[in-house]
């Protein structure tokens, strides 16, 4: 039986609602996610639990969906920034060489431009659809994984039991993905956790500029934007989302923590 | 009472936090006591884990970490400083007690010069004005015998040599006057030729100011040159407490003689043969952007089946000529040949066989195994790379392998970090013995070992080359572990050989000076052996 700490427990806990809720927000929404059902800004009711939004759409239900495009966009991008970022960075290190410095020098010039404004250029000449958006911050992000996997491979790479595996004859496959990759997954996993949460804030701010998720779709940044207004009046419709963003930071976060002092635990990760 | 020190059934406590596990107390010092006169010295010895620094740290009711110091007394001058409070303790370190730390580079401040350091605690104590302690420093380097005295201070500590550095540290422990220093290892991270010298800097000082000292080490032989009580320790209690010529002369525990004769393997040196497996010519070697060779014509041959040990001191170039041999670092000039056939001097163009025929193993066993495989995968990856061996005829293979290095069942499912110092090595032998290889280069194998558990490796690689017929090319600045396991022997010195030959004919005289000097500069188990060494040797250490 494994003890898992209190934090991790939390963090399990509130990260799998929230992945749960993602998943089958069609089945637990009360309503459609564009159904006008009320009043403008009703406030909460029996009906209405977080009341209505900016034309009278449920907030639940709009939160809910919102957690579905949100999530799923930043899981994906996440992902790809992972799997790029890291064989990228890897490759880099075992290389070393022009490799190392074609690919580096080459983040460098991504990495100088403000990833934000260079979203909103790349997607202001393409269309705006999941995937491309999926793209496009997975591939700016990745420059972040890169620059990370490298220098924690760089710093494996001289180890004396990589030596022994080159010494033996093994390929960079093996070098790679047994020697590197086990020994580096403690601070991908936590990096991971952190890039997982500026992918949330960053489709949010995306959509909140307009160049994100597009209505009648729901995505908590565009939710953000179509209340913004009535904040003005004293109706925190536009709260309710950016609730929504630091408790999945915190408790994703609690996760990575918990799952990082296991991988360094002396027995090599495993209990 | 002169008692400086007098420390009585002294307990010390650890809170250790496993990962993933509710943090516990342990033990680490059980029982321990003992008295220092004024001016007389006490050598505390024993393997890592035996608590000696610790035990050397508590006379200032200093714990590192969570170290806690949870019973018995530390009389300094016949006060309690356990009692004393915070403030009586600042009082006391640095001023009546100071310390001399192991490794002088990371204790030193690099962006302060030598003098503000070394006269710090003086000034900080309000024991004498400024001007004071610099002349007294000045006259404590003209005392430890450091070149340039007046000046030295003003250098950085990064510009001066490690044994430099360590005296430096010895004067800036004496500055503030004190009736005791702790000495934690002082010496283990010089070189042998350098230890010598510091160990005689630090002998005179010590005589001369007329402190008493804790001398803390893992060699037996050099704290006994320089103390009058040794105290020998193990897992934290004491094994024998008494005077120098009582422990090295006449010891009484079982623990304590074999300490004693630890250097004593014998082995008788085999036949010179012309069969050699492998020769290595006219070997020149520089690594890439350095101006200068690291190596420079070096030419050896190791017999089939014997041990060829490569000696020298930090720098000589030996572990290079490891990486030359293995192709990690492709020679600039010479040629290579392994078992009659030509060896590629880059490590690309070798044949599998190659490769499997000649295997390594490394100083630190600790970073030379990956730490996510257990000790099946780590042995058993040669087994499948190299013979294609799978699943239970692996396994079993293993197993014969853990038994031929003496570890038996148990240890295949284990990570390294659940293993000794000792067994990790083992763990390596016998990987590189999974490979059947006809020659291993050994690395400084024993030299992050205690004696005891290096006495025990150079014992199983004894047994293996004469049940496997393997040959090594034994690196060391150990000249003991040398003359234990070599047939022949090449002593190194700046990239060249300096000498050349079989053992008995290496080790005999007429010496050169730097063989010489590194002959006499490794410590033996007799008292005042250190007085004759200073006596008589040609040169000194190119490091003083």
């Amino acid at each position: 039986m494994i003890r898992i700490p209190l934090a991790a427990v939390i963090g399990l806990f509130l990260t799998s609602t929230y992945f749960l809720v993602a998943i089958f927000a069609p089945y637990i929404a009360p309503y459609g996610m564009a159904e006008i059902v009320g009043d403008v800004w009703e406030p909460m009711s029996i009906e209405h639990w977080l009341g209505t939004d900016n034309i009278g759409r449920d907030l639940l239900t709009r939160m809910i969906y919102g957690a579905r495009t949100t999530i799923a966009v930043a899981t994906f991008a996440t992902l790809v920034s992972f799997v790029i970022g890291s064989v990228l960075g890897f490759t880099a290190a075992v290389f070393g060489g022009w490799v190392d410095q074609a690919l580096s020098r080459f983040v460098d010039l991504i990495m100088s431009i403000p990833s934000l404004i260079f979203a909103l250029v790349v997607l202001s000449v393409m269309p705006v659809t999941l995937p491309v958006l999926i793209l496009v911050m997975g591939l700016l992000d990745s420059t972040r994984v890169y620059r990370l996997s490298r220098a924690v491979a760089v710093d494996i790479y001289v180890m004396d039991y990589v030596e022994a595996a080159k010494l033996r004859g093994e390929g960079r496959g093996w070098i790679i993905f047994r020697e590197l990759l086990p020994n580096a997954l403690s601070p991908l996993v936590a990096e991971m956790g952190l890039r997982f949460i500026f992918m949330v804030l960053t489709i949010s701010t995306l959509s909140f500029l307009g160049l994100g998720v597009q209505p009648p779709n729901a995505e908590w940044g565009l939710i953000v934007k179509e209340n913004k207004d009535g904040i003005v009046y004293g109706i925190g419709a536009a709260l309710w989302p950016a609730l929504s963003i630091a408790t999945l930071a915190i408790s994703v976060n609690l996760v990575a923590d918990w799952v990082l002092t296991r991988t360094t635990s002396l027995k090599g990760g495993r209990e | 009472m002169s008692h400086i020190v007098d420390i009585r059934d002294l307990r010390i406590e650890a809170t250790v936090r496993p990962p993933g596990e509710k943090s516990k107390q342990i033990t680490i010092v059980d029982g321990v006591s003992y008295q220092i006169e004024s001016g007389k010295v006490l050598g505390l010895i024993g393997e890592s884990g035996a608590g000696k620094s610790t035990i050397g740290l508590a006379a200032m009711a200093y714990g590192r970490g969570s170290v806690e110091i949870t019973g018995g007394e530390v009389l300094v001058k016949g006060t309690n400083i356990l009692e004393g409070g915070v403030a009586a303790l600042h009082e006391l370190r640095g001023q009546t007690i100071t310390y001399v730390a192991q490794s002088a580079a990371a204790a030193f401040n690099p962006a302060k010069q030598l003098m503000t350091q070394v006269t710090e605690a003086a000034l900080a104590h309000g024991l004498m004005s400024k001007a004071e302690a610099e002349a007294r420093a000045v006259s404590l380097f003209k005392q430890l015998g450091l070149p340039n005295p007046e000046t030295i201070g003003s250098r950085y500590p990064h510009q001066v040599s490690g044994g430099q550095l360590q005296r430096v540290m010895t004067a800036m422990a004496l500055c503030p006057k004190p009736e005791l220093i702790i000495f934690d290892e002082p010496t283990t991270a010089l070189d042998v030729t350098t230890q010598i010298d510091v160990l005689a800097a630090i002998k005179r000082a010590i005589r001369d100011t007329g402190v008493a000292a804790i001398y803390i080490t893992h060699d037996l032989a050099v704290v006994a040159q320089i103390s009058d009580d040794i105290m020998v320790l193990r897992h934290g209690k004491t094994v024998e407490y008494g005077t120098t010529d009582a422990i090295i002369n006449h010891p009484k525990e079982d623990y304590t003689t074999a300490l004693v004769n630890v250097r004593s393997i014998e082995h008788a040196e085999a036949e010179p043969t012309p069969e050699f497996l492998l020769q290595a010519q006219n070997i020149t070697a520089r690594y890439q952007g350095a101006e200068f060779d690291v190596l420079r014509d070096v030419s050896v041959e190791v017999a089939r089946g014997q041990t060829l040990a490569i000696v020298g001191e930090s720098g000589s170039g030996k572990s290079t000529l490891a990486r030359v041999i293995t192709g990690l670092l492709p020679a600039a000039q010479g040629a290579l040949s392994f078992d009659g056939r030509t060896l590629s001097r880059d490590l690309a163009g070798r044949s599998r066989e190659d490769l499997r025929e000649l295997q390594m193993i490394y100083q630190m066993a600790d970073v030379a195994m990956n730490p996510r495989q257990t000790v099946g995968t780590i042995i058993g990856r040669p087994l499948a790379f190299y013979f294609g061996l799978k699943g239970e005829e692996k396994r079993r293979r293993v197993q014969e392998l853990l038994d031929l290095i003496e570890m038996g069942s148990g240890f295949m499912d284990r990570y390294p970090a659940e293993l000794s110092g000792g067994q990790k090595q083992r763990v390596c032998i016998a990987r590189a013995l999974a490979a059947d290889p006809k020659l291993i280069i050994c690395d400084e194998v024993t030299s992050a070992l205690d004696p005891l558990v290096a006495h025990g490796i150079l014992k199983l690689l004894l047994k293996l080359q004469a049940e496997k017929g393997l040959a090594y090319l034994f690196i060391t600045h150990d000249l003991a572990a040398v003359t234990a396991i070599a047939d022949s022997i090449a002593v190194m010195y700046q990239g060249k050989l300096q000498r050349y030959g079989p053992k008995s004919q290496v080790l005999s005289p007429p010496f050169d000076d730097y063989t010489d000097l590194l002959l006499s500069s490794v410590p033996q188990m007799r008292l005042g052996w250190l007085e004759d060494v200073i006596e008589t040797r040609k040169m000194e250490s190119a490091g003083n």
